[in-house]
């Protein structure tokens, strides 16, 4: 493998890897087969394990999960691709009332190993219908895991983790990220659900992001750096399970919070992590805790209107020096 | 059919009136909490269906699936502990009326969204056609299913994949309170719509269960074959309003008589009769299943509730409900 690897590689890499390892792992969605996603997020799949274990769907977001989950409740282990999470909405249903309650409801008896897999966010100047970051709403529902990585070893290594995950995980790849580059994962690679990562070390101010606002966040810290402000930057990763433990930790050592979150400020996941920590981090803190999350509308189209109401470096470096001068 | 069998399909028929009659009675008592969607007058679907497939395909239902939980193997009891919320309920007390659900016997739900599981029955299918099986996929779903979204894309789906799926919808002319015709465009809004997909529509008296396990068995031997899903409208009645609290008023007098007159159940004492079966054999299947009926009442309401930490259990594979480390 070459010694860098992009983030939109990595998606099919991880895919791949699971498929040659278990033949029950299929995928399905809209121009994943031939084609190779809208993404390119699937290519070179359909070529190395053919119409047999690729699906070609119709436009057709409710059967597209419902059958990923029909056929994850009889044997196999689908991983169906929804191109835009906007789209989610499209089969919310699946989502929120049959996948993730199915084996509450029927007292265990029946377990539903999918993946869906969605390209998430902003960035890209898609306008407000394909541009949304969406993890906040599958927040809201009991019974979903979900991964968000932030670099191409870690979407193969939660790839891995998720397909294998007998519950269901919505997988997040963020659209601002599929051209970046990273280390190519070794053999074999597999990143536990719900273990967050301390990706720098500081002493001053905890910044706590997810896919997308990790870059931000480290480019934020850099920053800050030479200004003397020395901040631990946690990647979050997953959502569900959410890694407060990495957090509170973290918090420990530095006893400031910042959370950077590309979702609307309404309803965003940063507002779970900042009551977990009112509740039971309380006396970690020395300041007032801080959320730079997305603002209230649909997403603009302009990129300068787009870094009016999501996060930004500047916006972030701003939240910290108010925390640290605190 | 050999007067044996239909022996036995109308004793598993008796068995689900019963079931129901005792579910009604339980609600009226304050013993069964929520609402029921009885399938009394459709039994014969089920059990004609479920007499035409193998004991390893799938069945999907909606929450009017008592009488597919049964004919799937489910016993009285465990339903009706599910519905008196009691630790030995099929679903351990954390489904109800509306999710019953026997997955040991390739039951795999019953589902209270209207039209949800037919995609999933596709999905079971492909499964199926995935693993080689040979298994089939049935969904039953109502006529008010037909106007929803997700039935459109499961039989396109279902059709351009060519997969051996059953769409079996029970058109009991309603609803809920709304009578179909009234919402749909065309008078048989399953059968009608097939075409459109590319696939067969057929309609059948769904209160005879001679003719409901032909013509299963017919479009089940098809679609195993690998020549594709098949859309089946079974015309049948309810014999109580659409749930529990609902006393059907808006039904005519005379179409209610006329339907009652159409029993599933005394069509095939018919049938029977002129199989030279003798009354009392009849009567003496009747008479079993009314006891099994009782004694499933009375262990049920027996049986304790369930432990409270149950709320806690089965979100996740392993069993809990974490949502943090
Ligand atoms: C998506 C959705 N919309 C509305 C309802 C409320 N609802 C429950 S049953 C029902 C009528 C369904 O009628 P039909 O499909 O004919 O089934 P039947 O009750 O006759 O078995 C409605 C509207 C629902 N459960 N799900």
């Amino acid at each position: 493998m070459a010694d860098v690897i992009t983030y939109r590689e990595a998606v099919a890499e991880g895919i791949a890897r699971e498929m040659r390892r278990d033949t029950a792992v299929v995928c399905l969605g809209e121009d994943i087969g031939e084609a190779g996603g809208v993404f390119k997020t699937t290519a070179g799949l359909f070529k190395e394990f053919g119409p047999e274990r690729v699906w070609d769907t119709p436009i057709s977001e409710q059967a597209i999960v419902g059958a990923a989950m029909g056929a994850a409740m009889t044997g196999m282990r689908p991983v169906a691709e929804i191109m835009f999470s906007d789209f989610l909405a499209c089969c919310w249903d699946y989502l929120a009332n049959e996948i993730p309650k199915v084996r509450y409801m029927t007292g265990g008896q029946v377990t539903v190993p999918l993946v869906v897999r969605t390209a998430n966010g902003g960035g890209l100047g898609f306008g407000a219908q394909h541009s949304q970051a969406t993890e906040n709403w599958a927040l809201t529902v009991p019974g979903l895991k979900i991964a968000a990585p932030s670099t191409p070893a870690d979407v193969v290594g939660m790839m891995a983790a998720a397909i294998r995950s007998d519950d269901p995980v919505v997988f997040f790849e963020h659209k601002g990220l599929l051209a970046t580059k990273g280390a190519p994962p070794p053999p074999g690679h597999v990143v536990e659900l719900g273990r967050a990562a301390v990706v720098r070390e500081g002493a001053d101010v905890t910044l706590v992001a997810l896919a997308s606002m990790v870059p931000v966040a480290l480019k934020a810290a850099a920053l800050l750096a030479v200004d003397g402000i020395d901040v631990e930057v946690v990647d979050l990763r997953c959502l569900v399970p959410l890694d407060m433990a990495t957090v509170l930790a973290s918090l420990g050592r530095t006893s400031r919070l910042v959370v950077v979150e590309e979702n609307p400020y309404q309803g965003g996941w940063g507002a779970t992590v900042v009551s977990v920590v009112a509740d039971e981090g309380f006396g970690l803190l020395d300041a007032p805790v801080r959320r730079v999350a997305g603002e209230c509308v649909p997403l603009p189209f302009a990129d300068a209107l787009e870094e009016q109401v999501i996060p930004t470096v500047d916006k972030v470096v701003a939240a910290v020096r108010s925390l640290a001068a605190y | 059919m050999e007067a044996a069998e239909l022996l036995t399909l109308y004793e598993q028929m008796a068995l689900i009136r019963r079931t129901e009659k005792a579910a009604h009675d339980l609600f009226l008592q304050g013993l069964v909490k929520g609402t029921t969607h009885l399938a009394a007058g459709h039994e014969a679907i089920a059990v004609g269906a479920s007499a035409a497939l193998r004991d390893d395909d799938y069945v999907f239902a909606t929450y009017r699936g008592h009488h597919h939980a049964l004919a799937r193997g489910a016993t009285p009891e465990e339903c009706l502990a599910e519905l008196m919320s009691r630790a030995t309920g099929l679903c351990r007390a954390k489904g109800g009326s509306m999710h019953l659900t026997k997955a040991d016997a390739n039951m795999l739900g019953s589902y209270a969204i209207v039209g949800a599981h037919l995609p999933m029955a596709v999905g079971a299918a492909w499964s199926a056609r995935l693993r080689g099986t040979g298994q089939l996929a049935v969904a039953f779903f109502g006529d008010g299913a037909t106007n929803i979204g997700a039935f459109h894309e499961a039989l396109n789906l279902a059709a351009v994949w060519k997969l051996p799926v059953l769409f079996i919808c029970e058109n009991n002319l309603y609803m809920e309170y709304t009578p179909i015709a009234s919402v749909t465009a065309v008078p048989r809004p399953a059968a009608d719509r097939a075409p459109a997909y590319g696939i067969p529509g057929e309609v059948v008296d769904g209160n005879d269960v001679v003719a409901v396990r032909e013509v299963v068995a017919r479009l089940a031997r098809r679609a195993r074959a690998g020549d594709g899903p098949a859309v089946l409208e079974a015309e049948t009645y309810r014999h109580f309003g659409h749930s529990r609290t609902d006393p059907a008023t808006y039904r005519p007098a005379e179409e209610v008589e006329r339907w009652l007159r159409h029993d599933p159940l005394d069509i095939a004492r018919g049938r029977l009769t002129e199989a030279g079966v003798p009354q009392e054999t009849v009567d003496a299947a009747d008479a079993r299943a009314q006891e099994t009926v009782r004694q499933a009442v009375e262990a049920a309401k027996g049986a304790p509730p369930p432990d409270p930490g149950e709320a806690f259990t089965d979100v996740w594979a392993d069993g809990g409900a974490a949502w943090r480390t």
